[in-house]
């Protein structure tokens, strides 16, 4: 089973972030990067379908700057067998361009599986997953909480408004992973230095032009401070009426 | 939840490490993040050290990891060995002293002393955690002079016959096999002492848990007794020749120790730091008053210099330049200013600084075995005085 997963790195979801000089992008020193949470899950899932399968190779892509090593590399400590980093100066905002980019990677690749995170934790696309799959005219299941694989057929389930939706679809295919597909493990002390020692192939990503571009970022405005009514029962006339004609939420 | 913790840095001490040390720290640290502190609390209680947790730990590697891959073990430099430490004392000081006694007190020695066969037979399966190990030196009337001890090894008819006692063991209710310190010789001859592998099944082996602690209250410390305990010929570790062998082993630990000890610090400040800035008294936070403003910069302070220390300190250690002395003065200062921020982020918190739902009086209480165990803070400045002086103050 050859299988690819497409990671991206992200500012740690926890970080608190600052706007960089330009208003359109962030401020990126101080902050911790890591694999973008979803990412995680389409990893673990190409570990335990690799192992599952008895044998293959479960290959690593990421589209972006030289740090983008780092991250690869946290998931060859996981287990993964090796990696490609298709550099490219920063990571445009036009989702097409990066999906043009992964899917000539991925083209001739001869993989059976090629899996995403169902969305990346900074920019909220849903986009580039789903973009590769129809660049490559492959059937594409987004945000999988559950995968079963038999020869060359796959059963997904996706957790939609109140219920469960289960896709059948053909391999090759690509998937997007929702939280809860699996448990990640962690990249186990052998693993990091045994990670050391696998390839990781750098090579220009092939970036058409961006059509979409950040014009401008911003923060949430802070929030008002809040009121203190009264105390005790006699306060409660005074709260319903506040939620009922300012906050309205009654 | 806590919010996930990030790790005290004011220096970019982390630009000094390599891309591998990061990633063993940030594993270690998201360990205790996911899986230790949820469970600390109510372990520490309870009085139960968290046996539940050792295959994990023995999954991701933690036991004996700056020993060589073909025992099992990770193959990690010291450096990136003292950062699982101090991550794991972040959580709790009682789990980093199981990893300490696991690593560097037991499979250390067998690797160090120990025949091919010995460590073969040991070595992996206490990596997997399938065998827990304990290390038995001080005895009740020897603590800071084990060249004192009483506990004799006498060859026998195909073998040695061990009596004796032991006391303040961690892990010596949970170990299945303990190496024991005992004289072959005569009682005032401690170049006799040498170093024994003992299944803890072995007939006149009993271990009794101490009660009554009020610190590493998450630890096993038990007394073991040996009567008439008899083994084969090849229970003897042939390398360990006099107390310069287990003080050998008690060297790993102590660096082990310097580091970990960094950890609590980094959990108490950051706790103490979180605390302060939300916590509001006399309209504003009390982060904004000059007094605690105060106390956090000498935390702060003081966790920097000792990380700086014991960097550096691993450094020489992995390029074989380490010496004794080098590693107590790290653990002399670096568990003493560990204890000292402690209490002071304790008295931070004020009467919330009281609760087990807060770390730091765990951490304090905890600090103060750690104070006292692997040579006392006095013992370690008595080594440091000998070295400086050239003038031995005890013995
Ligand atoms: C929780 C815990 C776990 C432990 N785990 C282990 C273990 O796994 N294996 C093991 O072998 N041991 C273990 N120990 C024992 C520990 O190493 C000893 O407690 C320590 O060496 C001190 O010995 P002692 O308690 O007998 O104190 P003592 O030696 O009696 O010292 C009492 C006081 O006198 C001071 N003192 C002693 N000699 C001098 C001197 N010459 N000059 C000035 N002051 C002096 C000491 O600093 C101390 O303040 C553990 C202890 C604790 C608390």
């Amino acid at each position: 089973m050859k299988i690819a997963v497409c990671i991206k790195r992200v500012p740690d979801t926890e970080t608190r972030i600052r706007i960089a000089g330009d208003g359109a992008s962030i401020d990126e020193t101080g902050v911790k990067f890591i694999i973008n949470p979803y990412d995680e899950f389409a990893v673990e899932e190409a570990l335990q379908r690799r192992d599952k399968a008895g044998g293959g190779e479960v290959v690593v892509i990421a589209l972006g700057p030289d740090a983008g090593q780092e991250t690869i590399r946290s998931v060859l400590a996981m287990g993964a067998d090796r990696g490609v980093l298709l550099k490219a100066e920063r990571i445009p905002a036009d989702a097409l361009a990066v999906a043009k980019a992964l899917a000539a990677e991925l083209k001739d690749g001869g993989y059976d599986l090629v899996l995403f995170g169902k969305m990346a934790a900074d920019d909220y696309h849903h986009g580039v997953g789903p973009m590769v799959a129809e660049l490559l005219d492959l059937p594409c299941v987004t945000a999988i909480s559950k995968l079963e694989l038999e020869g060359g057929k796959g059963v997904a389930e996706r957790e939609i408004e109140g219920g469960v939706e289960v896709v059948e679809f053909a391999l090759p295919a690509v998937l997007t992973a929702e939280k809860g597909l699996n448990t990640p493990r962690y990249p186990a002390l052998k693993g990091i230095m045994a990670a050391k020692k696998k390839p990781i192939e750098i090579k220009p990503a092939a970036l058409g032009e961006a059509r979409a571009i950040v014009t401008s970022l911003s923060l949430p405005p802070d929030r008002k401070a809040g009121r203190i009514v009264g105390e005790g029962p006699d306060a409660v006339p005074e709260l319903v009426r506040l939620l009922r004609t300012e906050a309205k939420v009654l | 939840m806590a919010p996930r913790f990030e790790g005290v840095d004011f220096y970019d001490v982390g630009s000094l490490l390599s891309e591998e040390e990061r990633a063993v720290r940030d594993t270690v640290r998201q360990w205790v993040d996911d899986r230790l502190l949820p469970v600390i609390n109510q372990h520490y209680l309870e009085g139960r050290f968290p046996l539940q947790l050792v295959p994990q730990m023995a999954e991701l590697g933690l036991f004996g990891a700056n020993l060589p891959e073909e025992y099992g073990c990770a193959g990690l430099n010291n450096v990136a060995y003292g950062l699982i430490m101090q991550e794991l004392e972040r959580g709790d000081s009682g789990v980093r002293s199981f990893a300490s006694v696991q690593g560097a007190l037991v499979m250390y020695p067998i690797h160090a002393f120990g025949s091919e066969e010995q460590r073969k037979t040991w070595l992996p399966k206490m990596a997997s955690g399938e065998v827990i190990g304990c290390f038995g030196l001080t005895e009740p009337d020897f603590g800071s002079n084990p060249g004192g001890m009483i506990t004799t090894a006498r060859e026998a008819a195909g073998g040695w016959v061990l009596n004796g006692a032991k006391m303040w063991i961690t892990n010596g209710s949970t170990a299945k096999v303990a190496i024991i310190w005992a004289k072959t010789g005569a009682l005032d001859d401690a170049s006799s002492i040498r170093g024994f592998i003992v299944p803890t099944d072995t007939p006149g082996f009993s271990a009794k848990d101490q009660k009554g602690k009020l610190s590493l209250r998450a630890s096993d410390t038990s007394e073991l007794v040996l009567e008439d305990v008899k083994l084969g010929k090849d229970a003897l570790l042939p390398g360990s020749k006099g107390l310069k062998s287990p003080l050998s082993c008690l060297t790993q630990a102590r660096y082990g120790i310097a580091w970990g000890a960094v950890g609590a610090a980094m959990g108490c400040y950051d706790e103490a730091l979180r605390y302060a800035k939300q916590r509001v008294m006399f309209g504003k936070p009390i982060a904004g008053f000059q007094l605690q403003q105060q106390r956090l910069v000498e935390m702060l302070s003081e966790i920097t210099k000792a990380q700086l220390l014991v960097l550096q300190l691993g450094r020489l250690k992995d390029q074989g330049k380490a010496s004794p002395q080098q590693v107590s003065l790290a653990k002399r200062n670096n568990v003493d200013m560990a204890c000292d921020i402690a209490r002071e982020a304790r008295r931070l918190l004020g009467a919330n600084g009281i609760l087990a739902e807060y770390s730091a009086m765990r951490h304090l209480a905890n600090l103060e075995s750690v104070y006292t165990y692997e040579g006392t803070h006095d013992m370690h400045t008595l080594i440091l005085g000998e070295e400086i002086t050239g003038i031995g103050a005890f013995e």
